[in-house]
């Protein structure tokens, strides 16, 4: 037993995590800048930080992940890290020349108050923005929320460059959430079936699953371009896709810019798809084409196909907020029964969300938001699940209590793939389902007895 | 498949110049006394920068102090609870990543690397202090685990806020009775690098846990192995190779390591240092307060472990021994041998750069050397100058501000455990006949004339001494990985080396001459051009055949 120290009996604890299901608001609002295009995401903080967030994304991605840091010294700690950002600007647009460089905060320079808005303008006084560059800056203190709101923060200073000339534009801006970059292609393909003109923020498809050529560039053509962001205030209309990841940067375009939005799940699975394809019909003004209508018909044939494999099966599963909402409902979609589930992340509307969506369930459904997988594992040992679905961690409770694994979510540091397939949408659902089937089925191949092994499945 | 190569030949003047060209004036002064052009073998070898802070805004590859300390020295331990004070990141990010494995040696098969520890620090704990959450959370993980000793790290905001973790430890573990707690300042702002960190957990373990043990050891031949991290399963390997000519491993400081091992490793005759860099302030501590000579050891490369076996037995003088190890030698090296031959063919005159750690960079030439390969450009992430330099420049060494925050213990003899191992003559005798105690001469002169030396490497400038030298093999850590890989040079990650392993020893060397084979003769960098790239002018109509 890898876990071996951990007891079935369940203990109240008030101060301690183990093993979490989440990390720190920096790393959220890193991903979220290298979905800009041009963008150095830079770290203020200790060295640290930076090294901990690039090695982080860089396993789960298999891709180079640059970022800069303010490399704060116990000297930067007690006076103030103005000095080492307004460097760091000057330094990062010298030697790497990115478009933008989007800062986010860290526990360090949050605790001893730098603040970002005023070193920005200093540094503009200072000419060390060069002309037609951009800085921007998200407040992501690692004692706050988890990397999903940090993710959402940084995704909220992208909106904050939209500007409204009082004519809108026709399109239509979808806010992804923390999805891969498979995920993002795919969001932009549907969107194009439809014919819906868009801008998607962030996007780090064509940054994050780059090709192999012999060349290497920093800053790959992929991201949103600052030009986009900016004429996203002249949209017309918002989809956000996650309450957690996505919600406040679309209302804050709706403050801002009046560019109307509306908060949907993530699209993961058949229903929670559903709702984004007609939505994105409906604010564009547009018909849903055959072909998006035929894929969903595969995806509800492969449901019917497979029914009999996941009917009733207990799962638990841990992640992101947002993830966790789309996929329950996509299990209770097909009639698997997901018993456990948890999040690090805060929010007791998560919990509410959870048991509105498992409320008809034949079995009592466990729900936690600022759990952890230690939480986890125990309600595991007191109440058995079939399937286990969660980040690369989780494979150590799978190979303990004797459990097929789906990897899904972040970080996943043991597999590869998710760079490349996609799991929202009606084909995502497809690739959900493939491997949901194949590890229930991998398992019964290695478990059947000889009399009752069989061929036809 | 053969890669074309284009053979510039640049001046190492040139390349340092160029190098140096894009940055502000500023940088270019400071970066320039970190670039350094070798000039080994001879008296007057130029001085490097070392140790000194990293620009802001640079990309650089290093990490930070609590790194250092949690996740080099403390995070291999198997039997001790590592609880982090703190907001979650650090405690996540050091979760099982750097790749320590164990065999949970500890009396009842402890085994807590499995497992993340945090305090979580929310805006309420930075603001009104985290004492008391960090109190109930070492109460918390007591109550669970009845661990041996339970470790407090500190990370950024709780030096800021003023948390006296060291009060809090003390009070439970007098509270506990049966579990030592103790706790680590290192707070990721502190020193420039993860070396401060190395040096504060250094100073903490040999406090806290060094020599408390009451159970003597009898074995023969005890050694304590000091800076070998059991990543890939290194110390496992160097383990079998001791134990089967005989020596017994005291305490490895600190791969695969137990509570009991910290506490034994004053009754060890010889400490043998592989990291210098990490753990040389443990060995120096040893010999004062101990009487524990020690010696530097390298167990990468099968002619360095042999030598360092060597080096070994000719300490402790006894003829059993010496004839163990080269038994054990000689029946070694055939299978090593033919492993080199079988790779020598294809990797004889490649060339690499190796840019990691702060022996590392050192260490693993002595691999590339046996396969033919030349090192062309190294350097340490966070090296110091007598890494660089040897230990003899060590009192001529400036003691700046970042450096004079960190702790530095006086240890005296111990009145009743010192113990002088060898008598002042033997010792003299020993040194005359080549065995040198406290004694590292460093990277440079193990390094060609003319050899391009970079202290704390960035990422500009290793794209451009990649474009300007192609290596055929790139060493870094897993954040420099696919930039280098993007331009068709394969990167071997030498910190945890990604997957694979153990390189250590003779079972490790023939791993490593099959790892490195395989990367730099991978048929996947013959295809980065498609067809049309190669050959992109229509010269001639199709004609069906």
């Amino acid at each position: 037993m890898l876990l071996r120290h951990t007891p079935k009996e369940i203990t109240e604890r008030s101060a301690l995590v183990i093993n979490p299901a989440k990390t720190c608001q920096p790393i959220g609002a890193m991903y979220a800048s290298l979905g800009i295009n041009g963008c150095l995401p830079h770290s203020h903080g200790s060295q640290g930080c930076c090294a901990y967030h690039r090695s982080t994304l860089t396993r789960h991605y298999k891709e180079p992940i640059v970022a800069a840091t303010s490399s704060f010294t116990e000297g930067a700690s007690v006076f103030g890290g103005q000095a080492n950002l307004l460097q760091a600007i000057e330094n990062i647009f010298t030697v790497y020349e990115p478009e933008i460089i989007a800062v986010h905060t860290t526990c360090l320079s949050e605790t001893i108050g730098d603040d970002l808005k005023q070193i920005a303008i200093k540094a503009d006084k200072e000419g060390k923005i060069p002309a037609g560059k951009y800085v921007i800056g998200a407040p992501t203190p690692s004692y706050v929320g988890s990397h999903v709101t940090g993710f959402s923060n940084m995704v909220k200073a992208m909106a904050g460059l939209a500007e409204s000339s009082g004519k809108k534009n026709g399109k239509v801006n979808i806010i992804p959430g923390w999805v891969e970059p498979s995920d993002m292609r795919e969001l932009k393909r549907l969107a194009e079936l439809i014919g819906v003109d868009y801008t998607l923020f962030p996007d780090t498809s064509g940054v994050l699953d780059g090709p192999l050529s012999g060349e290497y560039t920093m800053f790959p053509k992929g991201g949103t371009t600052v030009q986009a962001l900016k004429e996203s205030g002249d949209s017309i209309g918002t989809l956000a896709l996650g309450e957690w990841c996505s919600a406040d940067a679309a209302r804050q375009l709706d403050a801002k810019c009046k560019v109307p939005c509306s908060v949907l799940d993530m699209p993961f699975g058949l229903k929670a798809t559903d709702r984004f394809i007609d939505a994105l019909r409906i604010v564009a003004g547009t018909t849903v084409p055959d072909e998006v209508t035929y894929e969903r018909g595969q995806l509800v044939d492969l449901i019917s196909d497979m029914h009999q494999y996941f009917y009733h099966k207990r799962v638990a599963l841990v992640g992101d907020p947002d993830q966790l909402i789309s996929m329950v409902e996509f299990l209770v979609s097909i009639d698997m029964c997901p018993v456990h589930v948890v999040t690090g992340t805060p929010g007791k509307k998560f919990e509410k969300r959870i048991k509105a969506l498992t409320k008809d369930m034949p079995f009592e459904v466990k729900v936690k938001a600022k759990g952890d997988m230690f939480l986890l594992h125990q309600w595991i040992k007191n109440e058995p699940v079939d399937l286990l679905i969660g980040n690369t961690y989780c494979k150590y409770i799978a190979r303990d209590e004797d459990l097929p694994l789906v990897r899904w979510g972040f970080p996943i540091l043991d597999r590869q793939g998710h760079q490349y397939f996609p799991t929202v949408g009606y084909k995502g659902g497809l690739r959900l389902l493939e491997k949901i089937l194949s590890a229930l089925l991998d398992r019964k191949d290695r478990d059947d007895p000889e009399r009752s092994f069989e061929l036809v499945m | 498949m053969a890669r074309t190569k284009k053979l510039v030949q640049w001046e190492p003047n040139d390349i340092k110049a160029e190098l140096l060209k894009k940055y502000p004036p500023k940088v270019a002064r400071k970066r320039a006394k970190q670039i350094m052009i070798n000039e080994a073998l001879e008296n007057a070898t130029p001085e490097i920068v070392a140790n000194v802070r990293t620009i802001p805004g640079i990309i650089t590859m290093r990490g930070c102090t609590y790194a250092g300390c949690k996740g080099v020295i403390m995070g291999p331990t198997s039997d001790i609870v590592n609880l982090v004070h703190g907001p979650i990141g650090c405690s996540f990010y050091a979760w099982l990543t750097r790749r320590n494995q164990t065999s949970a040696s500890g009396e009842k098969n402890e085994n807590f690397i499995p497992y993340a520890m945090s305090t979580d620090m929310q805006d309420q704990d930075i603001i009104f202090g985290g004492e008391k959450k960090l109190e109930a959370a070492i109460q918390e993980a007591y109550d669970l685990f009845h661990p041996k000793g339970i470790a407090v790290f500190a990370t950024c905001p709780v030096g800021l806020i003023g948390d006296d973790i060291h009060a809090v430890a003390k009070k439970m573990k007098e509270k506990f009775g049966d579990c030592n707690v103790f706790a680590f300042s290192c707070e990721g702002y502190k020193g420039v690098s993860q070396s401060a960190g190395h040096h504060i957990a250094n100073n903490q373990v040999f406090k806290h846990m060094v020599g408390t043990s009451t159970t003597e050891k009898t074995d023969k031949y005890k050694i304590n192995l000091l800076g070998e991290y059991n990543i890939g399963g290194d110390g496992f390997e160097i383990d079998r190779i001791l134990k089967k000519c005989g020596i017994t491993n005291i305490a490895t400081f600190s791969g695969n390591s137990t509570y009991d091992q910290f506490a034994s490793a004053n009754q060890a005759d010889l400490s043998a240092v592989m990291c210098h860099r990490s753990i040389n302030y443990v060995a120096d501590m040893l010999e004062v307060k101990y009487g524990i000579p020690w010696i530097k050891i390298n167990f990468i490369g099968a002619s360095s472990t042999a030598k360092s076996l060597r080096k070994i037995a000719q300490y402790f003088d006894d003829k059993e021994l010496i004839d163990r190890v080269e038994a054990v030698i000689a029946e070694e090296m055939p299978f090593v041998e033919a492993a080199q031959q079988d790779v020598l063919p294809r990797t004889k005159g490649k060339t690499a750069m190796i840019f990691v750690g702060g022996s590392r960079a050192h260490h693993y030439q002595d691999l590339f050397k046996e396969m033919g390969m030349k090192t062309i450009s190294a350097g340490y992430e966070f090296g110091h100058r007598d890494d660089y330099e040897g230990r003899q420049v060590i009192p001529t060494l400036k003691v700046d501000a970042d450096s004079r925050n960190i702790e530095e213990i006086e240890v005296e003899p111990d009145e009743k455990l010192f113990r002088p191992r060898k008598t002042p003559e033997e010792m003299e005798t020993l040194e005359k006949n080549g065995l040198h105690f406290k004694e590292y001469n460093g990277l440079n002169p193990d390094m060609d004339k003319d050899t391009i030396i970079i202290d704390d490497m960035n990422q500009y400038e290793a794209d451009k001494l990649i474009q300007i030298m192609k290596p055929d093999l790139f060493c870094a850590g897993i954040k420099e990985k696919y930039s280098v890989q993007k331009l068709g040079i394969p990167q071997k990650q030498l910190h945890s080396y990604d997957s694979g392993g153990p390189y250590a020893g003779f079972k490790g060397a023939v791993n490593f001459y099959h790892e490195i084979d395989r990367l730099v003769n991978s048929k996947v960098w013959s295809y980065m051009k498609a067809p049309w790239q190669e050959n992109p002018e229509l010269s001639a109509t199709y004609v069906w055949e």
